[in-house]
């Protein structure tokens, strides 16, 4: 059984990460960009960039005033149960957000989209959002919180198999083209695509590339694995870096995640997560240890599996 | 990266003289000092279209406007708490910007990613006023360190945290770079017209959708804003 009030303080926690700590995985990636640029307007910004981390480390302050519209995945082992059960698990969230948004402080980004009613938490109808999923075996929770800018660098597109490749390339390069103007997709970033799903399947799989897997990670798939190399380098290739200046760092890494699709279709969405790529993870186990990392560790080979039954791997003994 | 000695660095104040402002070349980075405060659609429906009384001298007080919400509370005994300060994506203001100007004798707008050249001919340029963006973005951390104190919050019963007036102190704050210049030129779109020469070739290879959207355009060099 997992504590609620274990569940509340490591929320707590982790906003408070989120906001401030860098992951290393962009940071390393960010600094491999710094390390190539060569256009000045561009390096002026990602050496800005790289001081700003440090100043919001020292200072404990948010690294951007912008803090993004945070939410939560959870993810639980098949044997988890926690105090009070997944309406006590839903509030303790909401509570932390609340608290930290208060406590950081974050910006209140969260209001009503017509009333533009602002509860001053970034807690209202539908936000924080929260998504879960399930692993085989194991008594443990990962609470993953992530806080994604909200307005810039993020489309949809329904494409058709004729589309082929040539389409997926054309509509990558228009996203990142039009929100990379000015900067306004706060690139380089980490640019997640989903394939395929249906429309909303096809958004939530491509922000998950984006936000929910680390830099340098590759898709278990060797052929996608290759394909996000090719955009990586395409998307590098536009002549733009940071702000929109002339450059060569849009993309920190390429991420693509697909889901089955209508037979007819090919869906495709594009994300962008920003220089303050934010987010935070821990596992609180059974017998109430937490370990803190920044790797969601998302896309198991349970969560892409394709088959009608799951057959549990030799290796899930390690989580018993 | 080291290439900071090629771009120059300048200390400007947030009542800047004319000349002070005529002197800045695009690509500038500017830090300031002086009283900023924040002001984005909550702060222009309520003065221009609700008429309220701005409850600043302007632009005695400060000619700076920041299209920013930071993050930030307002303690109980009336304190604040201040972490981070970045920019909002400034082109969404158009429709006001002419009138706050007008009204507020702003000189300098802050934000992130400029506005339209039309704005600068149209509003900019006649009131002597520039553009500065944030860098990044964005710096937030910098930024927050380069304000000294929050001096007052306006308007944030009726506007919320995030919408509110703050008036903030800034000593040295910064990073911002000189987006428009006196004339109204733009840095933003002088790059663009350099990224846009190398776009045909980025493009080989590829293919437009078979299923188009009103109002598409195939037009790489085309603005996104206006």
């Amino acid at each position: 059984m997992i504590s609620i009030d274990t569940i509340q303080s490591t929320a707590e926690v982790l906003m408070d990460k989120a906001a401030i700590e860098i992951p290393q995985d962009y940071l390393d990636g960010l600094k491999a960009s710094a390390a190539v640029e060569d256009g000045d307007l561009s390096s002026f910004v990602l050496q800005a960039m790289l001081e700003n981390y440090e100043a919001a480390k020292e200072d404990r302050r948010a690294m951007c005033g912008d803090t993004g519209t945070p939410r939560w995945y959870v993810k639980m082992g098949n044997e988890t149960q926690v105090e009070g059960g997944p309406i006590a698990l839903e509030a303790a969230l909401r509570r932390a957000t609340a608290n930290a948004t208060n406590g950081v402080p974050l910006r209140p980004n969260r209001v009503h989209p017509l009333w533009r009613t602002d509860h001053d938490n970034n807690v209202g109808i539908g936000a924080p959002e929260i998504e879960y999923g399930y692993e085989p075996g194991g008594e443990w929770i990962d609470l993953i919180t992530v806080h994604k800018g909200g307005l810039f660098g993020t489309d949809y597109r329904m494409l058709f198999p004729s589309d082929g490749i040539e389409g997926i390339k054309r509509f990558y390069l228009d996203c990142l083209v039009a929100f990379g103007k000015r900067g306004l997709a706060c690139q380089p970033a980490i640019i997640g695509i989903g394939l395929g799903g249906c429309k909303d399947t096809c958004m939530v799989l491509g922000k998950r590339a984006a936000c929910l897997r680390v830099v340098g990670s590759k898709n278990s798939d060797p052929k996608i694995a290759a394909l996000e190399d090719e955009l990586k380098e395409l998307g590098n290739s536009i002549g733009m870096g940071a702000m929109g200046f002339v450059g060569k760092s849009m993309v920190v890494d390429a991420h693509i995640e697909v889901g089955y699709c209508h037979t007819g279709g090919m869906q495709m969405s594009v994300h962008a997560f920003c220089l303050s790529s934010r987010r935070a993870v821990a596992r609180i186990f059974g017998d109430g240890r937490v370990e803190y990392r920044t790797d969601p560790d998302w896309f198991t080979d349970y969560q892409r599996r394709e088959t009608v039954e799951w057959e549990m791997p030799q290796k899930s003994a390690q989580y018993a | 990266m080291g290439n900071a000695p090629k771009i120059r660095t300048i200390r400007l104040s947030t009542t800047p003289t004319p000349k002070a402002l005529a002197e800045l070349r695009l690509g500038d980075v500017v830090y300031l000092d002086g009283l900023i405060y924040t002001a984005r659609e909550g702060v222009y429906m309520r003065a221009l279209e609700k008429k309220a009384n701005i409850p600043m001298e302007l632009p005695s007080e400060s000619a700076a406007n920041f299209h920013c919400s930071p993050a930030a509370r307002i303690n109980d005994d009336g304190t604040f708490e201040l972490g981070a300060v970045t920019a909002t994506a400034s082109f969404r203001f158009s429709k006001w910007i002419g009138e706050w100007m007008a009204k507020s004798g702003a000189k300098l707008i802050i934000g992130k990613g400029g506005m339209s050249a039309q704005d600068y001919k149209d509003h900019f340029v006649p009131n002597g006023a520039i553009y500065l963006t944030t860098v990044g973005y964005g710096t937030g951390a910098l930024l927050g360190r380069g304000v000294k104190r929050v001096k007052t919050v306006h308007w944030n019963k009726e506007l919320g945290l995030a919408q509110a007036m703050w008036v903030l102190e800034a000593e040295n704050m910064g990073p911002f770079i000189v987006e428009s210049d006196i004339k109204g030129n733009s840095l933003f779109e002088r790059e663009n017209a350099k990224i846009s020469a190398n776009l045909d070739k980025v493009y080989e290879g590829t293919r437009p959708a078979v299923l188009k959207r009103f109002g598409e355009t195939d037009d790489k060099s085309d603005e996104m804003i206006g």
